[in-house]
């Protein structure tokens, strides 16, 4: 199994200015809250589909502060674990696939952004304007940055545990990369808080910044986690 | 001796047919001749004269007239030879003949750009009018490999733009070109007739437009499954403005809208135009509009076959039934890049005359293509995927196997299938190599990785097998599902003409690899990912490396050490290891390894991720 993890454990002091939404409240009208905060699954999980228990999800949804449940239910079935060039389908194909499901016809500009990982020798850029929510550009992401494999036999374990009840507990606990994007603002933010439509809007450029600096991400989210020991 | 290391190394000798069996459906089928024949390269000038032109420089005054002799009939005889097959075993039975040869030779194809330099090119080959080079190997499509990997067409034809100013055709698959170089070309070569460029990028459609507007005589422009930027220029509307010489026009990949007005014009004042593949920008009224304009065309890539959003839809409703029933010459569709379902019977006039049928981009299922494959009794090429949704939902779906089986029992002729699906049977294609022997390429995806059999849950082991089995002349195979050492025993036993094989996350042992290595004498191209082979695999195909055109493993079991043993082994032979982190040589695993043989060593433009061991 490949697994993209930090190869030493950094310091936390993150150089951004990060702003924490308060996520914890509850989900109305049209926040989204926890709901549908992108995943991004940078794990390139090789196991079969058919050792049940070893697969991820793609998109863990609706972690609010009122359940208690785990978002990996083992109840539910997993969803197939994302493998960079799999189907062997032309990316190219991808992108006209899912722009022609686009209900609107039409050209709009393209909202290409540079998205970087840490530790990775060189950007990409996405057009945000491609996908239609959270989950698809996660995929888009992981297949991206698929290629920056920290080699099969993995880093250090560098990761703090966490409890696994929050969501953002559980993005920074099981995967290694934190998404952030920097908006208009110029603030650096926590990807999935807003609608998706006004996400494509407000950002700018993204960053996928290593878990451990993701820390500083959520201080409110923390506190709540060690209040609950 | 330098003469003795021929180029023919990079040209297969063992290959008796053209190597387009990775292209998307051919539009012709081999059955039209080559648009530029070597025959037509031999310019009038006497004997003697171009016998001192074209001699190199190691042939004197004092040679002895029966060898001027000799090589002016050789000449007169190998222009006529087209086949590059022949034209290897020509060019090996001595040093005149090869020499002559090289005169002679007209059609390049390079397999592997990296396999010689450009220089190596112009020098042996002194006429060429038309260059067939690939780059890229096929999974750096599928994002394994990071971009900017290399595969340039710069050095290519700024090379030829000296050496060749009456170069006539370049068939690029998978290159990086950039406008710069299709300004280069635009400009070098007058007498410019086809371009086609296959699975490539780097340019967009500035790049496109200078090719229209200065190419004079161009016949072919297809553009197929690249990528092409959007520019925002008009580059129909660049072509001449009198009557142009285009047979052949694609463009169903670039993802910009055209004017469509200039376009009917072009396909009016372009009266040798066969083939027309249009991008999804044109809606199903125009599409019908052209056609009523040429029912000539042969080769047919419908753009979106729906109606164009919020255009005012004419009343009463064309008749697309009978637009497509004028064209009686169509053996080849494809397009339906946004398919509106209950339009898909506009093409059944057709499909008796159908020879290719490219269902890729639709969003299809069984249900839909079977009435329509029941009647395309002459296929032989047929793509299709079977996807409810790219975003790799699971699906229960239509049921795929049912659909492959319509297709073996509809299509005996069929030669080539590509066929993605999310779960198959072996019964489904079992009965396929069964009823369709005239296979060559076979290409099955399951999508579910490790997908066993959906009805007896065994697995795809003897589907697999009987494909290659029963498929006496297949020469390109893509298996996917779940599969054991088993069906690589299959392959070695009896897929004795494959030479293109594909194989992801399938095997349990390098058992699987060997089988392959030491079974297919005809293997040329291999491409393993996510397989469980490791050194000792490798080590047992040693023989065979140097003859093939490349292997490709990621994702597998192999080390670095072992690696660094075949390229010190074979010193011809380029060992590229991409994706190892510099930082870490220590670290044994290789993640990507891409060999392949060159005559001119290791290349200098690779990238800081690749390690050439």
């Amino acid at each position: 199994m490949i697994c993209l993890r930090p190869r030493h454990p950094e310091e936390s002091s993150s150089i951004y200015k990060l702003h924490y939404k308060n996520t914890a409240a509850p989900v109305t009208g049209n926040k989204r809250g926890f709901s549908e905060t992108v995943d991004l699954k940078l794990n390139l999980n090789n196991e079969p589909e058919s050792k049940e228990g070893c697969t991820s999800h793609d998109v863990v949804t609706s972690v609010s502060k009122e359940k208690s449940s785990c978002p990996k239910d083992p109840a539910k079935p997993p969803a197939k674990a994302q493998v960079v060039g799999w189907p062997p389908v032309r990316s190219y194909r991808k992108n006209v696939l899912v722009s022609c499901q686009k209900s609107s016809g039409g050209t709009e500009a393209a909202a290409f952004v540079k998205v970087s990982m840490d530790g990775a020798p060189y950007l990409r850029k996405v057009d945000l304007k491609m996908y239609k929510g959270y989950d698809e550009l996660s995929n888009a992401l992981s297949n991206m940055f698929s290629s920056f494999t920290m080699g099969k036999y993995g880093g250090e374990e560098g990761m703090i545990d966490f409890m696994n009840e929050r969501k953002l507990m559980d993005l920074v606990n099981s995967w290694d990369y934190v998404p952030s994007y920097e908006d208009k603002d110029g603030d650096w933010m926590l990807v999935g808080d807003v609608p998706w439509p006004m996400f494509v809007d407000t950002c700018k450029r993204l960053r996928l910044m290593k878990g451990s600096d993701a820390i500083g991400l959520a201080p409110r989210a923390m506190e709540k986690c060690k209040n609950r020991d | 001796k330098a003469n003795q290391s021929p180029l023919y190394m990079t040209q297969d000798r063992t290959e008796m047919s053209e190597d387009d069996d990775d292209q998307s459906p051919p539009s012709d089928l081999r059955s039209e001749p080559p648009c530029s024949s070597s025959s037509s390269a031999v310019d009038s000038t006497p004997n003697k004269s171009r016998n001192c032109i074209s001699s190199s420089g190691t042939m004197t005054a004092s040679q002895p007239f029966p060898d001027h002799v000799l090589e002016n009939v050789l000449e007169n005889v190998l222009q006529f030879l087209d086949s590059r097959c022949d034209r290897n075993s020509a060019s090996l039975v001595c040093k005149s003949w090869w020499k002559v040869e090289a005169l002679t030779r007209s059609e390049v194809f390079i397999g592997n750009c990296y396999a010689l330099s450009p220089a190596r090119l112009t020098q042996r080959f002194k006429r060429v009018r038309s260059l067939v080079l690939k780059g890229k190997p096929r999974f750096a499509d599928f994002n394994l490999m990071p971009p900017d990997w290399g595969a340039n067409f710069a050095p290519w034809v700024s090379t030829m733009a000296k050496a060749y100013p009456w170069l006539e055709k370049v068939d690029l698959k998978r290159m990086f070109v950039t406008d710069d170089d299709l300004a280069l070309l635009a400009e070098s070569f007058p007498g410019f007739k086809e371009l086609i460029l296959v699975c490539c990028e780097g340019f967009g459609t500035s790049g496109i437009a200078l090719v229209a507007n200065k190419c004079r005589k161009l016949k072919v422009l297809d553009l197929i499954e690249s990528e092409v930027t959007d520019d925002e220029i008009d580059w129909i509307s660049c072509f001449p403005e009198d009557v142009t010489s285009l047979e052949s026009l694609a463009f169903d990949c670039v993802e910009a809208p055209i004017n469509f007005k200039a376009l009917e014009g072009l396909v009016g004042r372009s009266p040798f135009l066969r083939k027309l593949r249009l991008n999804r920008f044109v809606s199903l009224e125009e599409l019908h509009r052209l056609l009523l304009g040429a029912p000539q065309l042969t080769c047919l890539g419908t753009g979106s076959f729906s109606h164009d959003n919020g255009a005012h839809q004419s009343e009463p409703e064309p008749d697309y039934a009978a637009a497509f029933r004028a064209c009686k010459s169509v053996v080849c569709l494809s397009g339906f890049r946004e398919l509106m379902p209950e339009y898909l019977p506009a093409i059944f006039p057709v499909c008796a005359n159908l020879t290719s049928l490219n269902f890729s981009y639709a969003n299809i299922s069984p249900d839909m293509f079977k009435p329509i494959i029941h009647n395309c009794h002459k296929l032989q090429v047929f793509w299709v995927c079977i996807l409810l949704d790219l975003c790799l939902h699971d699906s229960e779906g239509p049921v795929s196997e049912l659909g492959l089986q319509a297709i073996s029992e509809g299509c005996r002729n069929l030669e080539s299938i590509l066929y993605f699906c999310q779960r198959m049977t072996n019964a489904a294609v079992i009965a396929m190599s069964e009823n369709c022997p005239e296979l060559t390429v076979f290409r099955l995806c399951i999508m579910g990785r490790h997908r066993p059999d959906h009805v007896t849950g065994k697995p795809m082991d003897e589907g697999f097998g009987a494909i290659v089995k029963n498929c006496k002349k297949l020469t390109r195979l893509a298996v996917s599902g779940l599969l054991t050492d088993q069906a690589f025993r299959y392959m070695g036993e009896y897929g004795k003409l494959i030479r293109t094989l594909s194989v992801a996350f399938a095997g349990d042992s390098d058992m699987a690899l060997r089988h392959v290595l030491e079974g297919c004498p005809r293997l040329q191209k291999l491409e393993i990912r996510d397989s469980p082979f490791g050194d000792v695999a490798l080590r047992c195909g040693m023989h065979r490396y140097y003859n093939m055109r490349f292997v490709w493993m990621s994702a597998c079991s192999l080390s670095k050490s072992c690696c660094k043993d075949v390229a010190r082994a074979m010193q011809n032979l380029v060992v590229e290891v991409i994706g190892s982190d510099d930082d870490d040589d220590n670290r044994d695993y290789v993640e990507t390894l891409y060999m392949y043989r060159s005559l001119d060593g290791p290349r200098k433009d690779a990238p800081k991720f690749v390690t050439i061991l």
